[in-house]
């Protein structure tokens, strides 16, 4: 194995990163048309902005949070930097900095991918269609995933990709069952309610943990049971505990190269993590949820910090 | 149904797979049967799908407007230009001979300046040109090798003889789509080239590499290389990109890069890494901001020093662009003959300097007839064909002739050869140059064919991409 460029592992792990961010959106979008309903069968669209923290910068440019402006908000607008479109191209940008690097294959395919979303229009997210649009867009991001996977040389910016990828899940999963767990919480009154198991239904659907949970609880859908199982079940791939046990692998891994044998990584923000992937009970009770997700957001953070200041070597590239 | 070269007619031009008349091009007899065979619109369909290739693999140069990107495939012509073993050798040898005259003239001018004071060469055209850097007077590079990667310009005119027509020295790009453009073909056309036996191309990058580790600072066995390129924003970065990939080196950028104890060192993820090589594809002027232009972002500031201190290679050397100066040209046939006492292999094309009163004189009598040049461009601007401009165009050009004489040359217009090109369904004749590629470490080595561009629009003359040029693949035949 060779040196890598710092600027190129950064583009490797932001590249993973926006693909994994699309499909996530990709996700919420669709499910939330197909199963979030309030009570009186109306979606709610709200709920989504809260969760990105785009309330503010939505209200800018829309009146209204429906389904049409929401939806607008988070695909094509390319006012909002977090869109779907602009996240399409905030990974195609990185792999064509990257592209003597990665397979001919995987670059090909993002540019395809972007080629693509780059002619999406309003008419092509009508309502109707939302739902084979978001599975396409899932499918451009899981074909990325797999092409990867398959093609791309085993080095430095395969353990960077994976790395980015694993840290924005991570991310992704905490920050929605954060949000989810506020707004569905109240409703435990009426659990067993059809509105209620829509809801959570809906969330385990957002993760792609529908089925894994069946398997595991055939029979209950509560508050507690569904977020520990998007939480921590270890064989849950989106799950926080499973996240971190690859993420805290893949340090050791880039520790080990030859190349970083003198790279001195601060262990503090991946072992905090580490403690986290098995909480105990009261530290999950209902009331310390919100406080417990907000250090696990916290903690990721730093450790994306001390990942760009040691490889990404920020500090002498900003010199 | 009707052959598809049947209709097609070349009129008075040489073409290139057809000769004058049919008769003359034998060694492309064999390729005109196997395109005879095909219908316009199966041609048509390979030429969509090779296209559609082009997008999906992002062969592109990106074209900035104010508000968008745009990433645009340099056109392909799907039939192929076709040259013989004789006639590739000739050119190949007159491009050899030129490179290595090349060299030892930037040796010279940049150490004891022979040819000026033996005025073979004028002095001003040398010392007062803006491509001429002071700095390298007296900086010794290994093998003497200042232009380790040449492109040179040749057309042929309509009695099928080949003419150098600019040389390029400084960053000559277009060496990717060669090699991409015969990928395409194998691809889309494997029944037109099977048993034809076409010399291989796919070899450049690694020969690239030989080439650019011969020139490493002396006592390093195994340098690290490195391909340096102003950015993704660059309208040739899928080249850079791609030669990157084909010497398996690391393609970085100024900021990549900084000076330390007198070394160059890249950004890796482990620290700073020595670097001994620099194939650059980032003009002088930007290079290093401590000695040339100070608001460069592109360059490494410090450079410089470290190649004043032979610690640092880089391909090409700094201060090549006065060998490839359009007025330096007109003397090329008289470099050539004082460092090696020979004939030129390959011809210039006559050209009148508006420097000296005859030429000046003599272009102006006769502007509507040639083509006139300002020395300092590229990419084909303000160049003047005389017999096809309107009369303000000559008006317009005689008055910046005259108000900076020194600035221009004139040459008279060759009928460059055609090639049957692929519009809408039917084959036409269109015009065609070639730049062969030439790489210099120890020795010179030339990639067999090089760029075939091709002016798509109807009687134009002018190839370049920027207006409205496309390739072709350049099939040298074994």
């Amino acid at each position: 194995m060779s040196s890598l460029l710092a600027r190129f592992a950064e583009n490797a792990f932001w590249m993973a990163r926006y693909v994994e961010r699309v499909e996530n959106l990709a996700r919420i979008l669709d499910v939330n048309e197909t199963f979030a309903r309030d009570a009186h069968g109306v979606q709610e669209w709200r709920p989504i902005l809260r969760l990105h923290s785009d309330e503010e910068v939505f209200f800018e440019h829309y009146k209204v949070a429906d389904a049409k402006s929401v939806v607008r908000f988070y695909t094509i607008d390319r006012r909002n930097p977090n869109c779907i479109v602009n996240a399409i191209h905030g990974a195609r940008e990185n792999a064509r900095s990257l592209r003597h690097l990665i397979s001919l294959e995987t670059w090909t395919q993002i540019n395809t991918f972007w080629n693509w979303a780059a002619d999406l229009r309003a008419h092509d997210l009508s309502l109707n269609n939302l739902s084979r649009l978001c599975s396409q867009i899932k499918e451009g991001c899981e074909l990325h995933t797999g092409i990867a996977r398959n093609t791309m040389y085993r080095d430095q910016v395969w353990l960077f990709y994976q790395l980015g990828e694993l840290i924005e899940r991570c991310d992704q999963t905490t920050r929605l069952v954060d949000i989810k767990y506020h707004a569905l919480t109240p409703l435990t009154e009426s659990a067993g309610s059809p509105v209620d198991v829509g809801q959570w239904n809906a969330l385990l659907r957002s993760v792609a943990g529908y089925h894994g949970y069946r398997r595991i609880f055939p029979r209950q859908m509560t508050p507690a049971t569904v977020s520990r199982f998007i939480l921590f079940d270890p064989h849950f791939p989106r799950s926080m505990t499973f996240c971190v046990g690859d993420i805290r692998e893949l340090i050791h891994d880039l520790l080990n190269q030859e190349e970083l044998a003198q790279a001195k990584f601060p262990m503090f923000a991946v072992n905090a993590l580490e403690k986290m992937r098995y909480p105990k009970h009261s530290d999950i009770e209902p009331a310390k949820m919100h406080a417990f997700l907000d250090d696990v957001q916290v903690k990721l953070m730093d450790l994306t910090k001390d990942i760009d200041t040691v490889f990404f070597q920020s500090e002498t590239r900003a010199a | 149904m009707a052959k598809l070269l049947s209709s097609y007619d070349a009129g008075e031009f040489f073409c290139e797979l057809t000769g004058r008349g049919g008769r003359q091009a034998t060694h492309a007899a064999k390729i005109r049967t196997r395109l005879n065979r095909m219908s316009s619109i199966g041609l048509r369909r390979r030429a969509a799908a090779a296209e559609r290739e082009l997008h999906s693999l992002g062969i592109t140069f990106t074209v900035y407007s104010e508000r968008d990107a745009i990433d645009r495939v340099l056109p392909f012509d799907v039939v192929p230009r076709v040259l013989s073993p004789a006639d590739w050798q000739h050119i190949e040898d007159g491009c050899k001979q030129r490179v290595q005259a090349i060299n030892l003239f930037l040796h010279d001018i940049y150490h004891d300046k022979k040819i000026l004071k033996d005025k073979v060469v004028p002095r001003d055209l040398v010392t007062r040109n803006a491509n001429y850097r002071k700095e390298m007077e007296g900086v010794d590079l290994p093998h003497g090798t200042y232009v380790s990667i040449a492109g040179i310009d040749i057309v042929r005119g309509g009695n099928g003889r080949f003419q150098v027509l600019e040389d390029n020295a400084r960053t000559p790009s277009g060496v990717s789509y060669v090699i991409e453009n015969r990928h395409l073909m194998l691809r889309a056309f494997p029944d037109l080239a099977d048993g034809i036996g076409i010399r291989p191309v796919s070899d450049y990058g690694m020969r690239l590499r030989e080439v650019l580790s011969e020139i490493a600072p002396e006592g390093i066995d195994d340098p690290q290389v490195v391909l340096l390129s102003p950015g993704v924003f660059n309208s040739a970065y899928f080249e850079h990109v791609f030669l990157a990939r084909e010497m398996g080196v690391p393609l970085v950028e100024g900021r990549d890069l900084v000076v330390q104890d007198d070394r160059v060192h890249m950004i890796t993820t482990g620290g700073l890494m020595p670097v001994d090589v620099i194939y650059r594809r980032v003009d002088d002027n930007f290079l290093d901001p401590e000695v040339f232009n100070p608001g460069s972002l592109l360059g490494v500031p410090g450079l410089m020093r470290v190649y004043k201190k032979g610690r640092i290679a880089l391909a090409n050397a700094i201060g090549t662009g006065v060998a490839d100066d359009k007025a330096i040209y007109a003397y090329m046939p008289r470099i050539i003959k004082y460092y090696l006492d020979q004939d030129q292999i390959l011809d210039n094309v006559e050209t009148y300097l508006c420097r000296e009163k005859d030429g000046l004189a003599y272009t102006l009598d006769n502007l509507d007839k040639l083509v006139s040049k300002p020395v300092g461009e590229s990419g084909g601007y303000g160049v003047v064909i005389g017999p096809r401009a309107t009369r303000a165009e000559l008006a317009e050009a005689r008055k910046a002739i005259e108000r900076r004489p020194r600035n221009y040359i004139a040459q008279p217009m060759i009928e460059l050869s055609v090639c049957p090109t692929l519009i809408g369904n039917a084959l036409e004749p269109r015009h065609v140059d070639l730049r062969p590629f030439i790489i210099t470490g120890k020795q010179s080595w030339v990639l067999p064919g090089g760029l075939t561009r091709v002016a798509l629009r109807k009687g134009s003359l002018v190839v370049n991409s920027s207006q409205g040029g496309g390739t072709k693949d350049t099939w040298v035949l074994e």
